[in-house]
């Protein structure tokens, strides 16, 4: 039962931070672009998190830019998870030709460092729009979701209880759907939280090497890397933003956990 | 169990001791070695193919013309040891200097020069790299009466035409200058790792004597995170054009030396496109950007104010009445874009190339200023290829953040290319008045009047808002403190035949 | 035999089809190596002359072809930047990088095996509770933040090395050691990761009904732990660490930029801003290369293993 502790606390951290975040998109203690106060404040009761180089406050900056990673992975893992899905089970369930294809690109995809894919995807849209950057990351998931699903529907397929459904006289619509997709749930879920962190470190990735997002939106990433170059001067910068992320990647990691044990990951 | 811990801890130990064994981090002592950080790559080696302004800064060591700048910002005889110009002003005859060797051990000859002036002259079989100068199209015909005197007849007499003959001056019939750099400066290049370092040698037969520094190498550090890091860790000694933040972070062994960038950054704004079509919109905007504010936010007050395409190290082409000709006045702003039918404001774009951390900042506090006037103002970060090839060349852009440079020590350098028919022309600046200037200036004989000229075309400029002048960056650099000799100049060079350590 | 033969086939295949899809996606780019070379000197007229001389106005199919041609007889082409054999030009950066992951996978091994031997005897216990909760933490962490707290606890405060200024391959002891810490930086999350899949593995096999038996048996639990279990959790350990090859791949592109190695990962990024084709795609190729070698490698490896996983794919 104690694993059950981990996935209560993994929702209690991640929800504490999401409504954090989601209460950026309202309200924040100060304006986060304006830049009134005074340059590198250390943490106070004022500024609990700081200034940074242009005498914005670091807390308010963060709680914007936790809403932009945020939204940015939410909205990679749509994409992904939803493209990477639809896609593997289709071809896992029906098999053949279109399956064997999958395989081959799926491999040559994975080849590719994520990083890579996603830098020539963002070098051919376009950088510095957050739409661009969202599509090429939610591409680049595409492949592992697709991978994993079409594995889930390749065993089913040879499953007795889909023949036997099948015999029943159920749609292949419906025998995917209805019957399959619950029972891939345990992977898929673990799939997705592990998918959502690689999300949020692979945006960051890509605004530390200047070609995610870029100012005046604030994302943790971009954050980190801004905070990098005043390390010296003000490390509660990259400190507490840092912080930030890493509870917030340690609270979906815990969840995975704890869903993990639920959905009848390795008994102990 | 006990086994497994016990090499476990084991191995950390001997982790730790590896890791321990290298301190090497000691900043060096005084002595015949420097290593130079540069932010970009050199983007050619050849000084006729050079384009980035960081090139050309390091490679000016390599490379010498006939004449060389200052550091005041006045020509110096270097190759030719002198010259005499005719009466009538169109024929200049140069006595070269006597022994001056290339790096590869020739002697510097007449022909060399004639060479190195030919293949920077447009012609039609020239490689379309070669960046070539207009003003050598001015040039009727050369001569060589001997190995060491060369005498130029030019079409026009021209009082700009002795600062171009600062361009590099290479081996005639050379053709590897593209990996393998030979001129006379007080360097000599010796080898290149792409991405990572340029090496360069004190050439010990230089005319003017060996330079006090044996060694230099300049490394690449294009990351902005890891420019303080190799200063505070050693790697480099001296680090030109820092941020203010990053300068204010260095420990006590750095001294920050302050020079000007000498370059006009500004909002540059397409006057072809809606709405900067109107001047009334323009004016506006320069009302509402209040410069000293910029220069105090994002610079921490180091920047000097401009109001034209022209910066002070420009001396007597430089006028200061200009600087504060648009008060920072919300109010008339407000007034001016009512009048423009605009009494909302509007949206706008501000295209900033996202590799230059200076221009992103201005543009984010400009941001900020022009929501007062109700201008809702957009940053627009595009690598620099994309900001070259759709801003730049195809001046498809509303309005973008950039430091505009001059490439000679000339007004021309920074004026001709607002005149309507100039390739350059990315703004698209029109103004009758403006090419009539430039074209009395190009036939102007009078120094004096000629220079009164090119004021009335800044004064052009500013009363018809043609861009909004922000200021000439302060250029930050950081040395040892036991490095001295580094000398500004009014154009972007780092001349490293000074420095010297200390003991 | 017949199944490396078709492994093989499968990874040239695989290389075949990243190196078209690059070379694609880069045609697709908007400016040209012409426009950057020409900066701020650019005029469309003289850039459209360089991209003729530069042989950039060919067709597609035509330049891909080329590219192939010279690849598959050992030519990668000019860098159109620095006008300089490719394979010259990024010799020491692709050793300088695959040394650095090497290093890096060689520690997540070396971590995490004896580390999962550890965890999985303290299951169950009461340090399991705390353990999984800094395994987790761990794998939390973004590389290049630990990159960043590394470089500067040890490189500007200790010392001990000095980040921005790599001792280069021909001092090889020198830059191993430089190289430590950046591959600690990509090595530490990767490692928590592996810690977690073999303590499952681990613990899984530990369970299955031979274990139980044998030890009901009176065999020793060490000893069945040794002869079996860790035989039987091998296959699956290979095939998770050759994956995560591509992982530390991309770790590497980005934790080099923090230690300042002069390694693929800022050449691959300016060089996709010169639109240095060639030096892309063979960046590209190397990169993917080492991956999907890797990959095979694991395929093979385990194949030797248990024979029966040959059959499986058929």
């Amino acid at each position: 039962m104690r694993r059950n502790y981990y996935l209560f606390a993994g929702l209690l951290l991640t929800g504490v931070l999401a409504a954090f975040a989601l209460l950026g998109v309202f309200w924040t203690p100060y304006d986060g672009a304006a830049m009134g106060a005074e340059k590198f404040l250390p943490p106070s009761p004022a500024h609990l998190f700081g200034t940074d180089n242009f005498g914005r406050d670091i807390f308010s900056r963060v709680m914007e830019g936790a809403g932009t990673s945020f939204l940015i992975a939410l909205c990679t893992i749509a994409i992904g998870a939803g493209g990477g899905i639809l896609l593997g089970a289709v071809t896992g369930y029906f098999g053949g030709l279109a399956d064997e294809a999958l395989i081959r690109v799926g491999d040559a995809l994975t080849a590719f460092p994520s990083i890579l894919l996603a830098l020539v995807v963002i070098s051919l849209l376009g950088p510095g729009k957050p739409v661009n950057l969202v599509l090429s990351l939610g591409l680049v998931f595409i492949p592992s979701f697709a991978r994993v699903t079409r594995a889930a529907y390749a065993e089913a397929r040879e499953a007795n209880y889909v023949k036997s459904v099948r015999l029943m006289g159920a749609s292949h619509a419906r025998v995917m759907l209805v019957h399959i997709l619950p029972n891939t749930m345990p992977v898929l879920l673990s799939a997705l939280t592990i998918g959502f962190n690689n999300a949020v470190l692979a945006e960051a990735s890509m605004s530390y090497l200047g070609i995610g997002v870029t100012p005046p939106d604030a994302s943790l990433g971009y954050m980190l890397s801004e905070a990098q170059s005043v390390f010296g001067r003000a490390p509660w910068y990259a400190l507490s933003t840092g912080g930030v992320m890493i509870s917030f990647l340690f609270g979906v990691g815990l969840i995975g956990e704890g869903l993990r044990f639920r959905e009848g990951g390795p008994a102990l | 169990m006990k086994k497994t811990f016990l090499a476990l801890v084991l191995s950390a130990a001997m982790f730790c001791a590896l890791l321990s064994g290298c301190g090497s981090g000691e900043p060096p002592a005084a002595g015949p070695e420097l290593s130079v950080g540069i932010a970009q790559d050199l983007d050619s080696l050849d000084p006729h193919k050079m384009v980035a302004a960081g090139t050309k800064e390091i490679m000016f060591n390599v490379f010498e013309g006939l004449v060389k700048p200052s550091p005041s910002g006045d020509l110096l005889p270097a190759l030719a040891e002198n010259w005499t110009v005719s009466d009538d002003r169109l024929t200049y005859t140069f006595n070269l200097r006597p022994d001056v060797k290339f790096h590869n051990g020739s002697i510097v000859t007449s022909a060399d020069a004639v060479y190195s002036l030919e293949r920077l002259s447009a012609t039609a079989d020239t490689p379309a790299d070669i960046v070539t100068v207009d003003a050598f199209s001015n040039i009727a015909s050369m001569e060589t009466p001997d190995e060491m005197t060369l005498i130029l007849r030019l079409k026009e007499p021209s009082n700009e035409f002795l600062s171009y003959l600062t361009a590099a001056v290479i081996p005639a019939g050379y053709e590897e200058q593209e990996t393998m750099p030979v001129g006379t400066g007080p360097f000599r290049f010796v080898s290149r790792t792409a991405q990572e370092s340029v090496v360069l040698e004190r050439f010990d037969d230089y005319w003017g004597g060996p330079a006090a520094i044996k060694t230099v190498t300049c490394r690449v550090i294009e990351n902005a995170d890891g420019i303080l890091m190799s200063l505070q860790s050693g790697a480099v000694d001296l680090f030109a054009h820092l941020t203010i933040t990053q300068a204010q972070q260095l420990t006590d062994d750095f001294r920050i030396e302050q020079g000007a960038m000498n370059l006009v950054q500004a909002l540059y704004l397409n006057n072809a496109v809606e709405p900067f079509n109107d001047l009334r919109v323009r004016q506006a905007l320069c009302y509402a950007v209040d410069k000293q504010a910029v220069i105090d936010l994002a610079f921490d007050g180091f920047g000097f104010p401009i109001g034209s395409s022209m910066y002070p190290a420009f001396g007597k082409y430089f006028d200061e009445t200009l600087i504060d000709y648009y008060p920072h006045d919300i109010q008339r702003a407000k007034e001016l874009l009512a009048e423009a039918g605009y009494p909302d404001g509007f949206s706008m774009t501000i295209t900033v190339p996202s590799n230059y951390q200076p221009h992103l900042d201005t543009a984010q506090v400009l941001v900020e200023q022009l929501k007062e006037i109700g201008v809702n103002a957009e940053i627009l970060p595009v690598e620099w290829e994309t900001w070259l090839n759709d801003a730049y060349i195809g001046r498809n852009f509303e309005s973008t953040v950039i430091g505009v440079d001059a490439s000679t020590m000339t007004a021309r350098a920074l004026l001709e290319r607002f005149t309507s028919s100039a390739g350059n022309n990315f703004i698209n600046y029109n103004h009758e008045d403006y090419d009539r200037l430039f074209t009395e200036a190009q036939s102007c004989t009078d120094d004096d009047e000629q220079t009164a000229l090119y004021r009335a075309m800044e004064r052009n400029l500013t009363e018809n808002a043609a861009n909004v002048y922000i200021q000439d960056m302060a250029d930050l650099l950081a040395v040892r403190n036991n490095l001295t000799g580094v000398r500004f100049y009014p154009i972007y060079v780092l001349d490293l035949y000074g420095l010297r350590w200390e003991s | 035999m017949k199944y490396a033969f078709r492994r093989v086939s499968a990874l040239l295949l695989t290389m075949f089809l990243v190196s078209l899809c690059a070379f694609a996606a880069f045609s697709g780019i908007s400016g040209s190596a012409a426009e950057a070379r020409l900066g701020t000197q650019a005029t469309a007229e003289r850039a459209a002359a360089l991209r003729e001389e530069l042989g950039l106005n060919r067709p597609f199919l035509f330049r891909y072809g080329e590219w192939l041609s010279g690849f598959v007889s050992g030519d990668l082409g000019q860098s159109l930047t620095y006008r300089q054999n490719v394979g010259e030009l990024l010799r020491d950066k692709a050793l300088a990088s695959l040394l650095l992951s090497g290093m890096s996978f060689a520690l997540i091994v070396l971590c995490a095996v004896p580390l999962s031997l550890l965890v999985v005897r303290a299951a169950d216990g009461p340090l399991d509770v705390a353990h999984t909760l800094f395994n987790q933490f761990l794998m939390s962490v973004p590389p290049f933040f630990v990159g960043l707290l590394l470089s500067w606890i040890f490189g500007v405060t200790l010392r001990w090395f000095t980040p921005g200024a790599f001792p280069g391959l021909s001092r090889p002891g020198e830059a191993v050691r430089f190289l430590l810490f950046p591959a600690v930086a990509i090595a530490v999350p990767r490692a928590a990761m592996t810690v977690r899949m073999l303590r499952g593995t681990l613990l899984r096999e530990l369970n299955r009904d031979y274990v139980r038996t044998a030890i009901s048996r009176g065999s020793d639990r060490n000893s069945v732990l040794r002869r079996h279990v860790l035989k039987n959790a091998l296959t699956p350990t290979v095939a998770f660490l050759a994956q995560m090859m591509a992982e530390i791949v991309a770790g590497v592109i980005v934790v080099e930029q923090v230690f300042g190695v002069p390694g693929l990962g800022r050449m691959l990024v300016v060089s996709i801003s010169n639109r240095d084709y060639p030096v892309v795609q063979a960046i590209v190729v190397i990169l993917a290369f080492w991956v999907v070698a890797a990959n095979t490698a694991a395929d093979l490896i385990n194949v030797r293993i248990d024979p029966r996983l040959a059959l499986r794919d058929e």
